[in-house]
């Protein structure tokens, strides 16, 4: 039976549902990963980025995906980041490069990884910390689509594999 | 006193925002159009007020969700909920897993199952097949995920083919991002009365 041919491209800036939507399995529901693909661009690339430019996000997309156990799909996010200050974030082990960005890289680190232990104190903390309301959710969004793509593209590699 | 809810249940809860809503009267009409506002439908909730303070996503959120959990073919509606609700188990997200185990016991006509999920957590027994598909969806909810080629054979010894276990993926990979919303950015509180 033919598998899932799963992102990890060899082109690293290919995006990451394209290997997905090509699989025999995945064809039924193409339609989901084209909104999929939109959703990418909505969180990664938005018309309005709001506090987080373009290139920060692709960096924290990268250490969401390292934290994932994904390191293919962390190239791809940084395949366009050339700033080394921008790609130094994408290792887990960076905290940010002042108080503000600490904040926000620690709340991203634990929604990523602990949701269910994040508190209404740490939503409060970001506020404190200098970052606007809408630029919470936003962060949230790109939190939150990386864990949606993340475990798609791990479920849909298990998938393959059992299949050969 | 705090009317925060801590246990899981069917009884679907408030939501009270961590941060503040979208003011309808003040939405842009990029807002108002990833709101669907029209003049007959004004009434929005709070959780879709705050998604709407960036309204691209929310734009595109909406139509990936409904096709995820609703399209025809493939896994069933309910089994769709149960993948749900094993993220939400693991991501204790109160407010998501009692919408969904309300819709998961409407579908099914039975109590049952999720009395079950919500008496043992991530250690309930159920049938066969509902066991196969809850212990996928809690361990593809694992930070990072943790599935495996043998948990897929496992779904597929349940019975699963190739087209339900890519619905199964979807709809529990769905609810990282909805969990990620829904219990970071508010709190489940009793409904007053």
């Amino acid at each position: 039976m033919e598998g899932i041919a799963v992102a990890q491209p060899a082109n690293p800036e290919a995006s990451p549902w394209l290997g997905v939507a090509a699989s025999a399995a995945a064809q039924s529901r193409n339609n989901i990963f084209e909104m999929s693909r939109q959703a990418e661009n909505a969180v990664i690339d938005p018309r309005d980025p709001g506090g987080f430019a373009s290139g920060w996000r692709h960096a924290v997309a990268a250490r969401i995906a390292i934290l994932n156990a994904l390191p293919d799909l962390a190239a791809h996010y940084l395949a366009d980041v050339t700033d080394p200050a921008l790609r130094g974030l994408a290792d887990p082990n960076a905290a940010g490069r002042d108080d503000r960005e600490r904040s926000v890289i620690t709340f991203m680190d634990r929604v990523a990884t602990q949701p269910r232990a994040v508190q209404a104190e740490e939503i409060e903390g970001l506020k404190a910390a200098g970052v606007a309301e809408a630029d919470i959710v936003r962060l949230c969004e790109l939190n939150a689509f990386m864990s949606y793509q993340c475990r798609v593209l791990a479920g849909l590699a298990a998938l393959k594999g059992a299949s050969a | 006193m705090s009317r925060i809810v801590h246990r899981f249940t069917r009884n679907v809860p408030d939501w009270q925002p961590r941060v503040t809503p979208v003011d309808l009267a003040k939405a842009s009409p990029e807002q108002l159009d990833a709101l669907k506002v029209t003049p007959s439908n004004t009434k929005v909730s709070d959780y879709v007020l705050v998604l709407a303070h960036d309204p691209e996503t929310l734009n595109v959120r909406s139509p990936l969700f409904n096709g995820i959990m609703y399209d025809p073919g493939g896994l069933s509606r309910a089994e769709r909920e149960l993948g749900a609700i094993g993220a939400s188990v693991v991501n204790r997200c109160i407010y998501c897993a009692a919408v969904h185990a309300a819709r998961h016991a409407q579908l099914s006509k039975d109590t049952a199952v999720t009395d079950e999920l919500f008496a043992n957590g991530e250690k309930a027994r159920l049938g066969p097949r509902d066991q196969a598909i809850f212990d996928y969806s809690v361990k593809l909810s694992q930070s990072p995920p943790a599935v495996t080629e043998a948990d897929t054979a496992r779904l597929r010894e349940a019975g699963l083919d190739e087209a339900e276990i890519v619905d199964l993926i979807l709809s529990t990979a769905l609810f990282g991002w909805a969990n990620r919303l829904m219990h970071i950015l508010g709190d489940p509180v009793r409904k007053d009365g």
